[in-house]
C-alpha cells in the first residue's frame, strides 16, 4: 500500500473524472452554450436589425452574454459535490486543496469555456461584427473566459451551502468581471479600428495570471467555510 | 475520563466548544484517544455527535479550544493529518453517474493510492458483479458499501466514521466489526457514531463518549 | 502584535474595549461634523465659478473618500479574523459593512445631484462615479452574503473571505474603470479637480474628513457591540450583563 500518486496525476485523476461526469450528463454542457446563443440573438430584435448599428454594440453584447452564461454555468460547479459529500473528501484528502479546485474549475472551463469560445464567430456574423475583429473576439475569450471561471468560482464556493444561490451569485461576482469586460470588449474595438490590441491582451493575461495564482486559495477557503 | 497524552495518543481534543444556531452542543470537552481504541461517541439526537466528529476531522471549526492530531493542533498539521485520515461521513461521496469500480479507482487515487486491486476489493464488499453498474442504479446498502469499500485498502490510522452501519446488513456490519478489531491491533484508532448494536465488539473493547442533549 | 490582538479577540474583553472607546468616537466626531459643516456651508467663501452649489463637497468629499477607506478597513479586519482565526475581527468587519454601504450611497447620491447644476444631467458616466456605484455593488454582495447564512459565526468568515478579494480587485476595477472613462470621454470635466484649493474651504473639507471617518468609527462601534452581544447572548457574561441592566 504505497501512495505512489504525484501532485500531477492527483489532478488529471480528478479532472477525468469531472469531465466523464459532465459527458453522461450532457444537459450541462448544452444549456449554457444555448443561452449564451439565445441571449445575443434577443439583440438585434431589441435594438433593430441595422448593421452598423449591430456592428457597433457587438462586442458588448458578445461579451456581457458571455459573462451572464460563465456565471449561470458555474452554479453547478460544486453543487452536486457539495450534495453528495465528495466535496467533504476533496477538502480532506492529503492532495493540496488549491490544486484540485484547479482541476475542477479547468475541467468546468473545458466544458463551458472553449464551446463558447467555438460557438462566439458564428454570432459575430449575426451582429455584423467587423471583418478585422474576429482575431480579437477569438483571443480576448481565450484569455478573459478562464478569469471568468476562477473568479466566479470563488462566488461559487462561497454559496454552494446556501438554498438561495443565483441572484446572490451574480451581486457577488459581477462587480469582479468588470475589469476583463472593459479591456476583451476595447481590445475588440481597437481592432475593428485596426489599431494595435495586445496591450489589452497583456492585461488581460496579466489578470488570468493572476487569477490563477490567488483565486484558488480564495476558493479553498471558501469552500472550508461552506461544509462547514 | 481525561487522561494523560501519551506517545501513542493519535486524537485529542482539548476543551472543545460546539456551538449551533446559538445552542451550546457541547462545552469544554477533551479526551484523548490511544492509537488501538475503538471509539463510540454515543448520545440522543441532536447531541452533536456528527459535529464532534466534523470537528475532529478538521470540517468544522470549534467555537474554542482545539482538536489535535499527536498533540499538535490539526490547523498547523493539515497535511500530515488529511494524510493519515479517513473520514466517511453522512454522505460518503459516491457519485451517482459513475460505476461502483471507478468510484472507487477514483477515492484511493485522490488518496494517493496507484497499487490496488479494485475488484478485489469490491469483492470484499459484497460487490461483485456490480463493478459496472452505476452508482445511481445501486441499492442504498450496496451504495453504502461502495464508500466503505475505501477502508479494505488504506494505511490510515485515524477512521472517524459517522454511522458506518446504516443500510448494512447483519453479515456486513460483522465484517466491519471484524475490520475495526483488525485495524485497531495494528495500531490505528476508530472514532464512530452509531445507534446500531454491535455483536463482535464488546464492551470490554469498545470506549464510550458520551454527549448529552443540552437545553441551554 | 499577534499576542495583544489576542488579548482582545474574547469577546467579553472588546466587547468592553470598545464601550470605552464608544464615546471617545461619538464626542470627537460630532465635534469636527459640525465644525467642519457650519465652517464649511456658511462661512467658507463662495466659489467664483461654481457659486454655492460647490458646497455639496463639503458631504460629498468625506463621504468618498471614507467609503473606500471604510472598505480597506473591513477587509482589514477580514484578513486578520481569516489569518488568526479570531472572531471578534470578523464581526466587527460585517459591523462595518452596512455603514460603508451606505456612505457610498451618500457619496453617489451627493455626487449626482453635484453633477445636475454642472453637467445639467444627474448622471454622467463619470470614472469617479462609476467606481464608486461599483464599490456599492461589492459593498452590497458582502452585506447579503452575511445575510445569507444562518449561522451567524460562518456569515461573518464568508463574508469576510467575499471583502478580501474584492479589496484586491478594487485597484483593478477602479484602474479600469477611469482607463475606459477616458476612451470614452476624453472631455469630462473632473469632479473634484486637482486645482488649488482655498485655504479657507480646504480646512472645513478636512475637518469633515476626520469627523466622518470617526462618525463610521463610532457606529461601527455601537453596531460591533451589538453583534458581539447577539452572537454570545448564551455566555454567562452576557447573562450577567443583562441581568445587571435589568433586562429578563
Amino acid at each position: 500500500m504505497n501512495k505512489g500518486i504525484s501532485f500531477t496525476q492527483a489532478f488529471f485523476t480528478l479532472l477525468k473524472r469531472d469531465l466523464q461526469i459532465a459527458i453522461r450528463h450532457k444537459g450541462d454542457i448544452f444549456n449554457p452554450l444555448l443561452f449564451f446563443i439565445l441571449v445575443v440573438t434577443l439583440f438585434p430584435l431589441g435594438i433593430g436589425p441595422e448593421p452598423q448599428v449591430l456592428s457597433r454594440v457587438a462586442p458588448g453584447i458578445i461579451w456581457v452574454a458571455a459573462l451572464l452564461a460563465s456565471m449561470l454555468s458555474l452554479e453547478r460547479l460544486f453543487k452536486a459535490d457539495f450534495v453528495d459529500g465528495s466535496l467533504e473528501q476533496m477538502l480532506l484528502s492529503p492532495q493540496p486543496l488549491s490544486l484540485m479546485v484547479l482541476a475542477k474549475v479547468l475541467a468546468h472551463w473545458i466544458l463551458t469555456g472553449v464551446p463558447l469560445i467555438l460557438v462566439a464567430p458564428l454570432l459575430a456574423v449575426l451582429l455584423h461584427l467587423d471583418d478585422n475583429s474576429y482575431g480579437a473576439l477569438m483571443a480576448t475569450l481565450a484569455l478573459g473566459t478562464p478569469v471568468l471561471s476562477l473568479l466566479g468560482a470563488i462566488g461559487v464556493a462561497l454559496t454552494v451551502g446556501l438554498r438561495k444561490g443565483g441572484v446572490l451569485l451574480s451581486l457577488l461576482i459581477l462587480p469582479l468581471y468588470i475589469p476583463v469586460l472593459i479591456f476583451a470588449t476595447s481590445a475588440i474595438d481597437a481592432a475593428g479600428l485596426n489599431l494595435p490590441y495586445s496591450g489589452h491582451l497583456a492585461i488581460i493575461g496579466a489578470m488570468l495570471v493572476g487569477s490563477l495564482i490567488l483565486a484558488p486559495f480564495a476558493i479553498g477557503a471558501s469552500l472550508r467555510v461552506s461544509t462547514n | 475520563m481525561v487522561e494523560e497524552k501519551t506517545a501513542t495518543t493519535l486524537v485529542s481534543a482539548d476543551n472543545l466548544t460546539c456551538i449551533r444556531e446559538e445552542r451550546i452542543l457541547f462545552d469544554e470537552l477533551s479526551f484523548h484517544i490511544q492509537a488501538g481504541e475503538i471509539v463510540q461517541i454515543e448520545g440522543p439526537n441532536g447531541s452533536g455527535k456528527t459535529s464532534l466528529l466534523r470537528i475532529l476531522a478538521g470540517l468544522s471549526r470549534p467555537y474554542a479550544g482545539e482538536a489535535r492530531y499527536k498533540g499538535e493542533d490539526i490547523n498547523r498539521c493539515r497535511d500530515e493529518y488529511n494524510d493519515d485520515l479517513l473520514y466517511l461521513g453522512h454522505l460518503a461521496g459516491v457519485k451517482s453517474e459513475l460505476t461502483a469500480e471507478e468510484n472507487l479507482n477514483f477515492n484511493l487515487r485522490i488518496s494517493g493510492y496507484d497499487d490496488f486491486d479494485s475488484t478485489a476489493i469490491l469483492n470484499k464488499v459484497n460487490l461483485s458483479g456490480f463493478e459496472e453498474a452505476l452508482a445511481g442504479h445501486l441499492s442504498a446498502g450496496q451504495h453504502r458499501r461502495t464508500a466503505l469499500a475505501r477502508l479494505w485498502h488504506t494505511n490510515c490510522k485515524v477512521w472517524l466514521l459517522d454511522e458506518p452501519f446504516t443500510a448494512i446488513d447483519k453479515k456486513g456490519v460483522e465484517e466491519l466489526e471484524q475490520l475495526f478489531l483488525q485495524h485497531a491491533q495494528n495500531g490505528g484508532c476508530v472514532i464512530m457514531t452509531t445507534h446500531q448494536d454491535m455483536s463482535i465488539i464488546g464492551d470490554d473493547i469498545l470506549r464510550k463518549i458520551r454527549l448529552d442533549y443540552r437545553f441551554i | 502584535m499577534w499576542k495583544w490582538l489576542h488579548s482582545y479577540a474574547d469577546p467579553e474583553r472588546a466587547y468592553k474595549l470598545a464601550g470605552t472607546l464608544l464615546p471617545w468616537f461619538s464626542a470627537l466626531a460630532i465635534g469636527f461634523i459640525g465644525v467642519g459643516s457650519i465652517w464649511g456651508l456658511l462661512f467658507a467663501p463662495v466659489d467664483y465659478q461654481q457659486g454655492d452649489s460647490y458646497r455639496i463637497i463639503f458631504i460629498h468629499v468625506p463621504a468618498a473618500s471614507m467609503s473606500m477607506s471604510a472598505y480597506m478597513a473591513m477587509a482589514t479586519s477580514a484578513f486578520i479574523g481569516l489569518v488568526w482565526q479570531i472572531k471578534s475581527a470578523d464581526w466587527a468587519a460585517a459591523a462595518i459593512a452596512p455603514i460603508g454601504a451606505v456612505v457610498t450611497f451618500i457619496a453617489l447620491i451627493t455626487g449626482a445631484t453635484w453633477g445636475k447644476p454642472m453637467w445639467g444631467t444627474w448622471w454622467v458616466w463619470d470614472a469617479r462615479l462609476t467606481s464608486e456605484l461599483v464599490l456599492l455593488f461589492l459593498y452590497l454582495g458582502v452585506i447579503s452574503l452575511y445575510a445569507s447564512f444562518e449561522d451567524k459565526v460562518l456569515a461573518a468568515r464568508a463574508a469576510g473571505i467575499l471583502a478580501i478579494v474584492g479589496v484586491i480587485n478594487i485597484p483593478i476595477i477602479k484602474y479600469s474603470v477611469e482607463w475606459w472613462n477616458s476612451l470614452h470621454q476624453p472631455a469630462t470635466i473632473k469632479i473634484t479637480e486637482k486645482s488649488s484649493m482655498a485655504m479657507e474651504m480646504l480646512m472645513p473639507l478636512l475637518i469633515n474628513i476626520l469627523g466622518f471617518g470617526l462618525m463610521i468609527g463610532a457606529i461601527t462601534l455601537v453596531r460591533f457591540r451589538a453583534e458581539i452581544l447577539a452572537r454570545n447572548g448564551m455566555r454567562p457574561w452576557v447573562r450577567e450583563l443583562a441581568t445587571a441592566e435589568g433586562v429578563k
